[in-house]
C-alpha cells in the first residue's frame, strides 16, 4: 500500500450507508464529510439514530453487511481509499493504523480468555510474537493504562475487572500496536462522573504522547467541550455543522447544533425552564424531504421543505453549516 | 413542622449473601443503604445523588415500598409505612408513585396504554368510579401531553420520550403527593430530556407535588432540585439547599463529584479545579471503617479511619456535612 504521508490522516468524502432491511431502506449515513489530522480531537456528536456510530463502524470496516451497505463515498487514509482494499489488507490496517474502543467494555471484551491473552493476541497474530513475548507486552501495556498491579492481573478475565478498569483494557488492546487514528464510540457513557475523568484524562495523555488522531463520538455536550478540537453535528445521517469547538459553543450556525445546546440543564448555574426542540428525530426509513430537521427547526421556510437539501455552506475558513438561514441564526 | 410530607429516619437495608446450598448460612451483608434520614416538604424537589451502588435506587424502593427496610422508618401523614399492613397499607401506597428509569422495561408490552395507565383504578376500585375510568385515563394522557386518542395504542408504537410519559401519566392516576422519580430522563436523548423536565416542572406547580428525584446527572439534578442529598456507599455524606451543594460544597465526595462534571463550555478549560479520585468505589459488602469516603479521599488523617463523621452543621460548613474537615473550596473562577 502506497501511503502518502503528505495526503490528511483520515479523510471520509461524501459517505453513504443504507440498511436494507424487510421493513425498508435505513438511510443511515447521507454524505458525511469528515477530516482529522494528527493530534487532532475530533467529536462527532449526535442522538441517538444519527448515524455517528454507523459512520465510525464504516470508517473501521466493521459493518455488517448485509444489511449494510457502503453506497457511496471514499474512507482515505493518508490518501489511499480503504473501501477499495481487499479484506486481507484491510484487515492489516485495523489496530495496526486505526484502532477503536467501544462503549461497553464487557460485551466488546471475549469473557472466556484472560484480558493478557486478548492483548496478547494483537501481538501473535499482527507481529508474530511467541507467547511469552506477547505477554510481557501485555503487561506493558497495563500498566501504561495504569492499570495497579499489571503483573497479577494480567491472567485476570474480565469479569474480575471494575467498569473503569476494563475500559482501560479495551484502551490498552486499541495502543497495543501504537495506531496514529483511535476512534472512541461513546467511551464513558457507561460510567460514572469520577471514573469518566479519569478515562477522558488517560485518553488525553495517551493522544498527547502518541500524536494521535481521535475521533470521539459521544452524545455528551460537556465531554466535547471539555476535550474536542473541532466537532461535527451529525442529524440524520447528515453533518449538519462543523466547526472549531469555541466557535460552536459561542455562537452556533444551525438551529440544531443551538436548540440542542439551549436544551441541556447547567451544572455551573440554575435556569429556568429548558429550551425544548419538540417532536422527534425522523425515521431513518422516511427522512423528509429537503432539510431534515426541518419539521423540528424555528427557522424552518418553505424552501426548506423543498429538495435539495441545503448544502454545506463554508461560514469561515474551518466553518461549514448546512442551513439555508445561517445569518439569521447566527444571528447578523 | 406541618408542610412535611414525608420522613424517613434512620432507614438501612441490608441485603443477605449467604453460603452454602442446603444449609444456608449468612456470610455477610451488602450495606446498600445504611442509616439515611431524609425529609421532604410539600412542592419541593429533593435531588438525591450519587454513583452507581451508592444506594440511591434502594432508597428509592424503600420509599415506595417496594423493598422492605431491614430497619428504620417511613412517616408519611402520620403513618409509619413500614408498619403498616393489608388495606391501610394500600391505602397509603396512593400517597406515594414512582417513575421508573427504562421507558422500555417498566411498561409491559401486552397491555395498551389505557389498560397501563388505568391499572391504579382495577387496584385501587374506590378511586374512580369504574364508569368514569375512560374518562379518567384520557385526561391524564392529555396533562402528560399525549394524544387521548392513542388510549389503545401499545407501548412499542411509542418513542421512548412518549413512554416516560405514560409512565408519568400512571404515577399521576391515584393522585398522589409524593412522586420518587429514579433516574426518569437518563434513557432520553438530551433534546428529548428536556421535553421530560419540563413536563415534570409543570405537574409540580399544576398539582402541587413534591418529588425525590434520584439521579447521576448532577447537572439534571441542579435544574430541577430545592434541596440536594448526596450519597455515597449507603449513607448520606452531604445535604442542603441547591446553592450550598453546587455552590459551596464542603465535603470533599461533593466537590470530587462535582469537579469531575464536563461542562459544556470550551472557555471554562483550564479554569475549573480537577479533582481526579484515584480508584474505585469499595464494596458496599466490606465497606472501610470510620469515613467511609477515607480510602479515596485526599484528605483523609490517621483518625479517619477510627471515627465515623456524623452528618451535621460544622464549623466550617454552614449546612450539614459528614466529614471532619469540612471546608468549601472555590471549584471554578467565574468570568
Amino acid at each position: 500500500m502506497n501511503f502518502d504521508p503528505q495526503a490528511p490522516l483520515l479523510q471520509v468524502n461524501d459517505m453513504h450507508v443504507e440498511f436494507r432491511t424487510r421493513d425498508g431502506v435505513a438511510r443511515a449515513v447521507n454524505g458525511v464529510n469528515l477530516i482529522l489530522r494528527p493530534g487532532e480531537t475530533l467529536a462527532v456528536l449526535g442522538e441517538s439514530g444519527c448515524g455517528k456510530s454507523v459512520t465510525a463502524q464504516a470508517i473501521m470496516g466493521i459493518l455488517d453487511s448485509p444489511p449494510a451497505h457502503v453506497t457511496k463515498g471514499e474512507v482515505l487514509y493518508r490518501g489511499v481509499d480503504l473501501l477499495r482494499l481487499p479484506e486481507d489488507e484491510r484487515r492489516s490496517i485495523r489496530a495496526n493504523r486505526i484502532a477503536m474502543i467501544f462503549q461497553d467494555a464487557l460485551s466488546a471484551l471475549n469473557p472466556v480468555y484472560s484480558v493478557g491473552f486478548q492483548i496478547g493476541e494483537l501481538f501473535r497474530t499482527h507481529r508474530g510474537a511467541s507467547r511469552q513475548e506477547a505477554k510481557r507486552r501485555a503487561v506493558e501495556l497495563l500498566d501504561q493504562v495504569r492499570i495497579p498491579a499489571a503483573k497479577s492481573r494480567v491472567d485476570d478475565y474480565p469479569h474480575q475487572f471494575s467498569g473503569g478498569m476494563r475500559q482501560r483494557v479495551m484502551i490498552a488492546m486499541a495502543l497495543a500496536l501504537d495506531p496514529d487514528v483511535l476512534i472512541a464510540d461513546e467511551p464513558t457513557t457507561a460510567l460514572d462522573v469520577t471514573v469518566q475523568a479519569q478515562i477522558m484524562g488517560l485518553l488525553a495523555e495517551l493522544q498527547r504522547e502518541r500524536t494521535m488522531g481521535l475521533m470521539l463520538i459521544t452524545h455528551d455536550m460537556g465531554v466535547v467541550a471539555d476535550v474536542a478540537d473541532t466537532i461535527a453535528v451529525m442529524y440524520a445521517g447528515r453533518v449538519v455543522e462543523y466547526a472549531p469547538v469555541y466557535d460552536i459553543y459561542a455562537r452556533p450556525a444551525h438551529p440544531y447544533t443551538k436548540a440542542l445546546l439551549e436544551s441541556i440543564p447547567r451544572l455551573d448555574f440554575k435556569g429556568r425552564g429548558l429550551n425544548v426542540i419538540g417532536g422527534l428525530p425522523p425515521a431513518l426509513t422516511d427522512i423528509p424531504r429537503g432539510c431534515p430537521f426541518h419539521p423540528r427547526c424555528a427557522y424552518a421556510r418553505d424552501v426548506c421543505r423543498q429538495d435539495p437539501p441545503p448544502p454545506a455552506y463554508q461560514i469561515a475558513s474551518q466553518r461549514i453549516a448546512s442551513c439555508h438561514f445561517i445569518r439569521e441564526v447566527l444571528g447578523v | 413542622m406541618s408542610d412535611v410530607v414525608l420522613e424517613a429516619r434512620g432507614l438501612v437495608k441490608h441485603f443477605p449473601i449467604t453460603k452454602g446450598v442446603v444449609f444456608r448460612t449468612k456470610a455477610g451483608a451488602v450495606r446498600a443503604v445504611d442509616g439515611v434520614d431524609l425529609q421532604l416538604r410539600r412542592g419541593e424537589t429533593l435531588g438525591i445523588v450519587g454513583e452507581s451502588g451508592c444506594g440511591k435506587s434502594t432508597l428509592a424502593k424503600m420509599l415506595v415500598g417496594l423493598e422492605k427496610p431491614t430497619s428504620g422508618e417511613i412517616q408519611v401523614r402520620g403513618d409509619d409505612m413500614v408498619r403498616l399492613r393489608g388495606p391501610a397499607l394500600r391505602h397509603a401506597r396512593r400517597n406515594i408513585q414512582m417513575v421508573m428509569q427504562d421507558p422500555y422495561a417498566s411498561l409491559n408490552p401486552r397491555m395498551t396504554v389505557g389498560d397501563i395507565i388505568g391499572e391504579p383504578f382495577a387496584i385501587h376500585p374506590d378511586a374512580v368510579p369504574r364508569q368514569g375510568r375512560e374518562r379518567a385515563v384520557r385526561d391524564l394522557l392529555d396533562v402528560v401531553g399525549l394524544n387521548p386518542d392513542h388510549i389503545n395504542r401499545y407501548p412499542h408504537q411509542f418513542s421512548g420520550g412518549q413512554r416516560q410519559r405514560i409512565g408519568i401519566a400512571r404515577a399521576l392516576a391515584l393522585r398522589p403527593e409524593i412522586i420518587v422519580c429514579d433516574e426518569p430522563v437518563s434513557a432520553l436523548d438530551v433534546s428529548i430530556q428536556a421535553q421530560v423536565i419540563n413536563l415534570l416542572e409543570r405537574l409540580q406547580r399544576d398539582f402541587g407535588l413534591s418529588y425525590i428525584f434520584i439521579a447521576h446527572d448532577l447537572s439534571v439534578v441542579r435544574h430541577i432540585s430545592d434541596r440536594i442529598a448526596v450519597m455515597y456507599l449507603g449513607k448520606v455524606v452531604e445535604t442542603g439547599s441547591h446553592v450550598a451543594i453546587y455552590d459551596q460544597p464542603t465535603h470533599p465526595y461533593t466537590q470530587a463529584l462535582l469537579s469531575a462534571v464536563p461542562v459544556p463550555d470550551p472557555r471554562l478549560r483550564g479554569h475549573r479545579r480537577h479533582i481526579v479520585l484515584e480508584g474505585d468505589v469499595p464494596s458496599p459488602a466490606d465497606p472501610p471503617s470510620g469515613c467511609r469516603f477515607r480510602t479515596r479521599c485526599w484528605k483523609a488523617q490517621p483518625g479517619c479511619a477510627q471515627h465515623e463523621p456524623t452528618l451535621e452543621v460544622r464549623q466550617r460548613s454552614p449546612h450539614p456535612s459528614a466529614c471532619h474537615y469540612a471546608e468549601t473550596l472555590d471549584l471554578a473562577r467565574r468570568y
